[in-house]
């Protein structure tokens, strides 16, 4: 048992009293508002029945049924099975007599109802103990009290509380009622890796059932009696902006009842970090059905004219304020390449010094020098974004798929001018998010859309709106360069890293650390061209570029790719250079050596094979990947991955197999077909007939997924994988085809249309 | 706006509608029926996926008015207790991520299998290549379809 005094200073959200009653926690989910039938959930809910609310997470049924909350918005990255394994281990039930149900948004409960950043886990992995644990305590307190005997004897058992010297024994319903009057403990016993039933072992998506069956749970299929459909006409370039426009010819089109503008953020709004803005007016047509209101709006006659450039202030993080200057044109990608490559030349923003790195290139016997460029990507998330709202002049409901709602409601907040408790924010399940959803622009929309409207009104992007909307990966470029001596020994490294509009470089990661003599640098290009966290940001172009320049430095020194990062890790752990090195060097070679155990790296039957390698830290967590490429139709085919990850203590091993291997597959696509371009301000690719995303022909035969194994404190697990794919790809490209990759993606061809 | 009465998941159910509507939102949005997915409207990416006479149709490209007497299923008319073999192998494979792209994998899985139950691998990357996953979960897609062949 490990004793859990420090970390519990969060005590409020565990507080009995700060439930309004278990009314609220009872309430009615979004489904049963959204008068759909749901056989599915009804059953269970009819199992469940007097609910004693023992804490924000936790309530106990008279039938033993218990209800977990689950606090994040789930996205695919199953924090609703996963969370609520790590109540059930503490609370020590059966996972079969447990349910799940989305929480309401509430940060008085809840802490960081955040999905994004992979820190669902980590940050909740002690307070959901905690949880768990406190419920267990409250029950055992509530037996004792009701025999009159000790706490400390009564034990429990799969919900089940005994008290061996007197025999009696009661289920956990029983004395739930009780139970949740008491006071929340103070000092939680947890359990220890050995004791543990639930967490490590694995359990199947709580909503597997629904999603096979086709359970309406996401935004798009929320509906209420009396809702209207409506959609935007946005620019159809970036950099412009509306002028005028004419809907007579729209108002005539069945079903169709108002064309007007909304403006999302005055000027005069400061916003926060999140609340990106592509496009500031829009026409917005409402009718009756998506069908008609698509229609309708094709007969929108708008006329578009140039933004001028914008200074914007932003609220960031502990209230820093941001500048970004928003400028005016009609950007092209070929423009943007041009630009890039001037800016390499330019001097940069020093991120980290460590020796002189100058006097090293000097000096050097021998200069590599190679740069990477990336495209800006769209998120192609399958739900495109949408969102319920009903809003009235006093009150507000929002209803749909976030990852941040904590964001957008001080956004609602301010923009409605309404009192934070008029604000109401639900959470459906979201088709994917990859971090699109953190900006929750469309959620603003369909307030003010609602309000001006006067009805409920659900705002749908068309996949077209949703793919042209900006808030994209941005574009990067990094120039690695290494100096060698005479002897091939490395003397030097610099990173010259810019981006539009964001730098890719983490100045303090591997191989920082690692080398003497270590320069970093990073400049930005500002641009109109919105864009937004996607799926590790800035990671998933930096273990593109370093892994496979690391690949190349290797051959170079005339040594093994996978000793060369043990040896620059050896170095960083045993004499690390400067102070700020953001990864653990042991747990980095770790997945490492376990990749080299796994893929048979040093095996002589495997010296043929086509095999990259790549490895990346990010989002707190150690990945990576060997792929072996073969060549199939004259195209480089990936055809088996193994990849290693330690992400600490696994929560539920297959379905994180499942994020695994979803990241190893979405990685080789976005390396080898993803791909935004802009001609005039104006995005070159639209829908899935021209964007091309990976399909099943495409995948690997096999992906073999293994875990470091240790007791470390879950770290997150739906970003790291990703980035290192990128890397491994590119390497092993080249030892299939004998041509480095610089450019992604690096299959520069033509979607074929699927029909 | 033309009134059609169509047999959807064995149940005749009149609409009326413009003729041109799609059948993915006459089902969503006049049916009741929103587990068939809205995901490109271009019939790029088979989130739409119904059956029609037992076929795997895109619905997004499917106008109501071209439907005659044909025999409409959707992902909720897949078995009256949601335990249809495929739905099981998906759940057995704990395929899901996101979900979001599922009832058009299961329902192009479906009419792979009724047709071919004995598919090969390019049998089934041939078929399955209409859907699209960004959560990439195709691996356990292909395995669970696996799964339920019959050799
Ligand atoms: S919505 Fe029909 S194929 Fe994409
Ligand atoms: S499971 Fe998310 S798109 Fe397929």
């Amino acid at each position: 048992m490990e004793n859990n005094q420090k970390n519990y200073n969060r005590r409020s959200f565990l507080k009995v009293s700060a439930l309004s009653g278990g009314g609220m926690m009872l309430g009615v989910s979004w489904l049963a508002a959204a008068n759909t039938k749901l056989t599915e959930l009804g059953a269970d809910l009819e199992a469940f029945q007097n609910g004693q609310t023992l804490n924000a997470y936790v309530q106990i049924g008279s039938d033993n049924i218990v209800k977990i909350m689950c606090h994040n918005p789930e996205f695919g990255q199953n924090v609703k099975t996963s969370l609520p394994m790590i109540v059930a281990e503490e609370l020590d039930v059966d996972w079969k007599d447990v349910i799940v149900e989305q929480a309401p948004y509430d940060t008085k409960l809840y802490p960081r109802q955040f999905t994004g950043g992979s820190q669902s886990v980590r940050s909740t992995w002690r307070p959901l103990r905690n949880a768990g644990a406190a419920a267990r305590d409250m029950l055992r307190s509530a037996a004792a009290q009701t025999w009159n005997v000790p706490q400390e004897e009564v034990t429990t058992k799969v919900g089940v509380l005994h008290h061996e010297k007197s025999g009696k024994s009661a289920k956990y319903g029983e004395m739930a009622a009780k139970a949740a009057t008491l006071t929340v403990p103070k000092d939680l016993k947890l359990k220890s890796a050995a004791e543990r039933k639930i967490v490590s072992t694995s359990r199947k998506n709580v909503d597997g059932k629904s999603i096979v069956t086709g359970k309406p749970m996401f935004g798009m299929d929320y509906q209420k009696p009396g809702m209207l459909i409506a959609m935007m006409v946005q620019p159809p370039a970036f950099g412009l902006k509306l002028k005028s426009y004419d809907a007579s010819e729209a108002l005539k089109m069945p079903g169709i009842k108002q064309v007007f503008t909304i403006e999302v953020f005055p000027d005069s709004m400061e916003r926060g970090g999140f609340d990106t803005r592509t496009f500031n007016e829009f026409v917005v047509v409402v009718g009756y059905n998506t069908w008609e209101v698509m229609n309708a709006r094709k007969k929108v006659k708008a006329e578009w004219e140039k933004a001028p450039e914008k200074k914007e202030i932003f609220g960031g993080f502990g209230g820093q304020k941001n500048e970004r200057i928003t400028p005016a044109g009609l950007e092209s990608t070929s423009e943007h390449l041009v630009k890039m490559k001037e800016m390499v030349k330019q001097s940069a923003r020093v991120l980290r010094k460590d020796g002189d790195p100058e006097a090293a290139f000097k000096n050097a016997a021998q200069v590599i020098e190679r740069t990477y460029n990336a495209p800006f990507l769209a998120h192609n998330t399958m739900e495109p974004m949408n969102c319920f709202a009903e809003v009235t002049d006093s009150q507000a409901f929002v209803a749909g798929p976030v990852q941040a709602p904590e964001f957008v409601e001080q956004t609602l907040i301010k923009r409605l001018g309404l009192p934070a408790d008029k604000v109401d924010i639900h959470l459906t399940r979201m088709g994917g998010g990859f971090g699109r959803r953190a900006y929750a622009h469309y959620m603003v929309e369909a307030a003010l859309i609602s309000r001006q409207a006067k009805a409920p009104i659900k705002l749908v992007y068309s996949r077209e709106d949703d793919m042209t909307y900006g808030i994209y990966r941005p574009m990067y470029t990094a120039t690695y360069r290494a100096a060698l001596d005479a002897n091939k020994k490395l003397l030097a490294f610099h990173v010259i890293g810019g981006g539009i509009p964001e730098n890719p470089v983490h100045a303090n990661r591997f191989p920082a650390g690692a080398l003497d003599n270590y320069l970093a640098e990073g400049w930005e290009i500002p641009s109109n061209v919105t864009i937004g966290a996607f799926r590790a940001p800035r990671s998933n172009f930096n273990a593109a570029a370093e892994q496979s320049f690391m690949d190349e430095l290797a051959e170079a020194m005339g040594k093994d790719p996978m000793d060369l990062r043990l040896e620059l890790l050896e170095r960083a752990k045993t004499n690390p250079v400067g102070k700020n090195n953001d990864y653990d060097p042991d747990r980095y070679a770790g997945v490492l050596k376990l990749l080299r155990e796994k893929s048979g790296w040093d095996k002589p039957e495997n010296k043929g094979k086509n095999l990259g390698l790549a490895a990346y830290f990010c989002h707190n967590s150690y990945a990576g990947h060997v792929i072996e490429m073969k060549i199939k139709d004259g195209q480089p085919y990936a055809e088996s991955v193994v990849s290693a990850i330690d992400c600490g203590v696994v929560i539920n091993p297959d379905a994180a197999k499942n994020m695994v291997e979803g990241a190893v597959i979405d990685g080789i696509g976005c390396a080898l077909y993803g791909n935004m371009s802009f001609k005039n301000g104006k995005p070159e690719h639209n829908n899935f007939n021209t964007y091309r995303m990976i399909r099943m022909p495409e995948i690997p035969k096999r992906i073999d997924v293994h875990f470091v194994q240790n007791d470390i404190d879950p770290t997150g697990l739906g970003e790291p994988p990703f980035p290192p794919v990128f890397g491994a790809l590119a390497n092993a490209i080249y030892r299939a085809t004998g041509k480095r990759q610089y450019n992604q993606p690096y299959l520069q061809e033509e979607p074929k249309t699927q029909g | 706006m033309a009134k059609y009465t169509l047999k959807i998941n064995g149940k005749n159910q009149t609409v009326d509608v413009d003729p041109a509507t799609p059948m993915l939102w006459v089902l969503r949005e006049h049916l009741n029926l929103p587990g068939t997915k809205y995901g490109c409207g271009v019939a790029a990416c088979g989130a739409c996926t119904i059956h029609v006479d037992g076929n795997a149709v895109r619905s997004c490209q499917l106008p109501v008015s071209s439907v005659k007497k044909q025999a409409i299923t959707t992902i909720e008319g897949l078995s009256p207790t949601g335990d249809h073999p495929v739905q099981r192998a998906w759940l057995e494979h704990d395929v899901a991520q996101c979900g979001y792209c599922q009832a058009g994998q299961i329902m192009s899985a479906v009419a792979l299998l009724k047709n071919n139950p004995n598919p090969s691998e390019e049998d089934i990357n041939g078929f399955m290549s209409g859907n699209i996953c960004r959560c990439g979960t195709y691996t356990r897609i292909k395995a669970a379809i696996k799964s339920v062949a019959k050799p």
